[in-house]
């Protein structure tokens, strides 16, 4: 029987690692186009799903069109964000861009609530919520679908990263911003790029995680959750990403399976952030992360 | 639209009167110079002269606060870097600015980076149009991989080769954009000897037998002297003398500016 828990505690933090690692690519993106951490990621995810529940609560929208309606959202609100907060800092020292970002934060976390309304909703994109039962398995239907999500988005910027000319360019432009200009790459445009790819990978985080844990401002807290992750896969790597993801999912199901019954309960929360802080101090730059050699 | 005559026949890059501040410092004052079809045009000066600073108005970076700046007749002055790399000039950068974590072949592949047309869904799809442009682009850059002898390298992360040869890699990324006008920033600086041949040998070759016109800054007198068809000194952000390497070499100006006034100090 005990084999049986551990077995099923792996499984589920995996699955939950891979929805962790949905919300983490989001940082990676922004991360490798314009080098700077973009600390709204959580809140990106939040009003994602808060526009989504709300236009399926509140206008009686079909889900599909819903998410439709929350697709162009984002597309449009990071691109206008990209357009009139972001874009004048291009060559500016990469701390004001953070600056930025944080203020962002703040600012969609007063404003999601106001404009859609503060109470949790139901976010339903027809996962039934009976779990699954294959032998002495036990596993929750949002964290199979949101898992294989996860699976597929982040293979296909993987890719796009790696082979396609668009994605080289943009870690080109990541590397750096005059270099890239002299190569006649429109810089301007690949952070345009970048942000609204984030912005659709946080509707898609956004539609898993709403389904899962319900649609609130404490959505919000999900950026600073995977924060771990993202530093653990190192910000540049997206397999980083997803093996980070995998190992803090693990952790924080074993904690929660076998700590917290010793100690009554909480290690779960922190767990994460002991790993994380293990890791800075061997690898500063994560287990994927290139690390930054200088020839003298 | 009148300068459009005024530049015909063989000039490639007319540079009009051009001038640059920043804040109170007076970088480039009054610099005018013609670079003709098919030449190896030297800048050369002491250490703050101006030079790079010119560079960089070639290229797009800074805009002349003064005059202007015309390539092939079209004028330049107020044209972005993205958009004169498409016009056709490239360059290299005094502090070499490769991208560090790709290969060299991916280095050389983003100097191309200008020339490819798909769009952004095209790339994603990478079939059809995007992948035929692709490989043609890709045997164009292999042929620069092998005029350079990099062959062995193309796999190599560039941040981790040496320096003589991470310079040669820059100059293949430049060339990757084929370029009608080459703009080198000090490309044998810290080099040792051999390095340096090596180094002369590939930009002769790329201005003989590809008609590439290269502007180039560099501090080494012997190779400026032998490769150049002309010569620009600068001083102080100022254009001191012009000529042929010979004609430079027997400025008095050009020797004052190096070695300091000699007249002066006879008088006092």
């Amino acid at each position: 029987m005990e084999w049986q828990f551990l077995f099923e505690l792996t499984i589920n933090g995996l699955l939950t690692g891979m929805m962790y690692a949905l919300i983490a690519v989001g940082f990676v993106l922004i991360y490798k186009s314009t080098d700077a951490i973009n600390f709204a990621q959580g809140e990106f995810v939040m009003i994602a799903a808060i526009v989504v529940a709300g236009m399926a609560a509140n206008y009686g929208f079909p889900m599909v069109a819903a998410i439709a309606v929350g697709l162009l959202f984002m597309i449009v609100f990071n691109f206008a964000l990209e357009r009139v907060v972001l874009r004048p800092m291009i060559g500016r020292p990469v701390v004001s861009i953070i600056m930025a970002t944080i203020g962002l934060a703040l600012m969609l976390r007063g404003l999601g609530p106001l404009v859609f309304g503060a109470e949790t909703q139901p976010l339903n994109i027809g996962v039934p919520d009976e779990p699954l039962i294959w032998g002495p398995l036990f596993m929750t239907p949002i964290d199979v679908v949101g898992a294989g999500i996860s699976v597929m988005f982040l293979a296909i910027f993987g890719w796009f990263f790696m082979k396609s000319r668009k994605g080289v360019a943009m870690r080109a432009v990541a590397d750096s911003h005059m270099t890239s200009m002299a190569m006649g790459i429109n810089v301007e445009r690949y952070f345009a790029l970048a942000w609204i790819l984030a912005g659709v990978v946080a509707l898609l985080g956004g539609l898993v995680w709403g389904s899962a844990i319900g649609v609130d401002t404490q959505m919000a807290a999900l950026g600073l959750k995977v924060f771990p992750v993202v530093i653990l896969g190192g910000l540049d790597s997206i397999i980083g990403v997803v093996v980070g993801g995998l190992i803090i999912g693990v952790c924080e199901a074993l904690a929660a399976g076998y700590l917290d019954p010793i100690v009554g309960g909480g290690t779960k929360d922190f767990t994460p952030y002991v790993l994380m802080i293990l890791v800075l101090m061997i690898r500063p730059y994560g287990i994927f992360g290139k690390p930054i050699i200088e020839r003298i | 639209m009148n300068d459009t005559a005024g530049s015909g026949g063989g000039v490639k890059l007319k540079i009009q009167g051009a001038a640059k501040n920043f804040g109170g410092v007076r970088a480039v004052s009054n610099v005018s110079a013609d670079v003709q079809e098919g030449e190896i045009f030297a800048i050369i000066g002491p250490n703050g002269a101006g030079k790079t600073t010119l560079l960089n108005m070639i290229s797009g970076f800074y805009h002349p606060d003064e005059g202007s700046i015309h390539f092939e007749g079209h004028d330049i002055s107020t044209t972005g870097p993205s958009e004169i790399a498409a016009l056709g000039i490239a360059r290299t950068f005094q502090n070499i600015a490769l991208f560090r974590g790709m290969t060299v072949l991916d280095n050389l592949m983003m100097g191309r980076h200008v020339l490819m047309k798909s769009g952004v869904l095209s790339s994603f799809l990478y079939w059809g149009p995007a992948r035929r442009e692709e490989v043609a682009h890709r045997e164009k850059v292999e042929q620069i991989i092998e005029f350079l002898k990099l062959t062995d390298l193309r796999k190599t992360p560039s941040g981790a080769l040496a320096y003589g040869l991470q310079k040669r890699v820059e100059l293949g990324r430049a060339l990757a954009a084929e370029p009608s006008l080459l703009l080198l920033d000090e490309p044998m600086a810290g080099m040792n000897q051999e390095e340096k041949e090596d180094m002369v040998r590939y930009v002769l070759d790329v201005n003989q037998e590809w008609g590439t016109t290269i502007a180039l800054i560099e501090h080494d007198m012997g190779v400026v002297m032998d490769i150049s068809d002309h010569v620009m000194v600068m001083d102080m952000g100022e254009k001191i003398s012009q000529g042929t390497p010979d004609e430079v070499r027997a400025d008095h100006r050009v020797i004052e500016a190096y070695l300091g006034s000699t007249d002066h100090k006879e008088v006092a």
